[in-house]
């Protein structure tokens, strides 16, 4: 049964007259177990949104604290924050909006050692990450433990959202095998972005795991996203799975989690 | 009718901050070689040295993935789109 107190049939009574969400929907969103990779740019507006549509069980993994310089974009924080653990800061910043939503904080670096145990619990995992050694370790353990990955990445201008679900289409090696080499991709805080791309992309990524939890619609999942906001532009791309992809092919050879070094810096 | 390219953010400065650019040929691996002529040193950014586009870039025929058709031999007509798309990592985290 949907069984709500009165306060949440109040709360969600704008997705229960949904009927693509109704009750049962509702119920499942309170339900959910969602992983936020990242209380940041993308995480930010993705927790928020998630936990303002009531899904019941958010992790949140952050190793950093608040900074003056991250307020342009992320949201969860505030400027009498700063210095606070993000994940800290994000856990008040969703509890006050939502006390349904139970906040599991996790303020630790991932790596190859401790994300088995990360994700064990949770059934899917939102890469708001601002890496690629991350993104591909985040990869690699979905593929491994059949998580589906809900990706978004954002630079300047563009952004850049997918759904990898193992099996049902393709990973993230699918479309790139392997990290770019230092000097010629932008990474870290190189470049710059505007800070409501963040708002954008996380948003998308929010939109589509509130879908996959209620089973609605079609997710971005075998589609590239691309936002140009100067453009104003979207774009949807085709991604196929890669029969020979080392992680998810036919012939894997990764059958264990990489760490890759971490490569800023560009000419 | 010639073919537009659309050129990712990160490899803007090298069009003059041009986000689509024209190019001419027969096939994908034509219009790097159009987009070189026009762009000295944009070609070495896109692909390897024997001509394969980069492991972490992938261009898209129209909504299609080169890499499943017939790579920079797939043949491509007026009116065409080309997207080049590498990986970009950031959630600006830090």
């Amino acid at each position: 049964m949907t069984d709500f107190t009165d306060e949440q049939v109040e709360r969600y009574s704008r997705h229960i007259i949904l009927p693509e969400v109704g009750g049962v929907g509702q119920r499942k969103l309170l339900d959910a177990r969602v992983l936020l990779i990242g209380a940041g740019g993308l995480g930010s507006p993705a927790a928020y949104y998630l936990a303002a549509a009531g899904v019941g069980h958010l992790g949140i993994v952050d190793f950093d604290r608040v900074e003056l310089s991250n307020l342009q974009r992320q949201i969860l924080h505030s400027t009498e924050r700063i210095g606070m653990l993000k994940t800290e800061s994000a856990r008040m910043t969703i509890q006050n909006l939502n006390p349904d939503v139970q906040v599991t904080t996790f303020n630790e670096r991932l790596t190859s050692q401790n994300i088995r145990a990360l994700f064990e619990n949770y059934d899917y995992i939102v890469d708001g990450s601002d890496n690629f050694p991350t993104r591909f370790l985040i990869n690699d353990a979905c593929v491994f433990m059949n998580k589906v990955n809900i990706h978004g990445s954002i630079f300047r201008f563009e952004g850049q959202a997918t759904v990898f679900q193992p099996k049902a289409g393709p990973c993230y090696r699918c479309l790139y095998p392997e990290p770019p080499p230092a000097g010629l991709v932008p990474n870290c805080q190189e470049g710059g972005v505007l800070g409501v791309l963040a708002g954008i992309i996380g948003n998308i990524q929010a939109v589509e795991t509130l879908k996959l939890i209620l089973g609605i619609g079609k997710p971005l999942t075998g589609s590239l996203l691309i936002y140009d906001a100067l453009e104003t532009e979207f774009r949807k791309l085709k991604l196929k799975r890669d029969v020979e992809c080392a992680v998810c092919g036919e012939h894997p050879t990764i059958t264990e989690l990489v760490d890759y070094e971490e490569i800023c810096g560009i000419s | 009718m010639p073919i537009k390219v659309r050129i990712p953010t990160p490899l803007m400065k090298l069009t003059n901050n041009q986000s689509e650019l024209s190019a001419e040929g027969e096939t994908i691996a034509d219009m790097l070689n159009s987009l070189e002529s026009q762009y000295a040193g944009i070609k070495e950014r896109i692909c390897e040295e024997n001509g394969t586009p980069r492991r972490f870039i992938n261009i898209y025929l129209n909504e299609e993935d080169i890499r499943f058709l017939d790579g920079e031999k797939t043949a491509i007509k007026d009116g065409d789109e080309v997207s080049i798309i590498p990986a970009i990592a950031g959630g600006l985290n830090g």
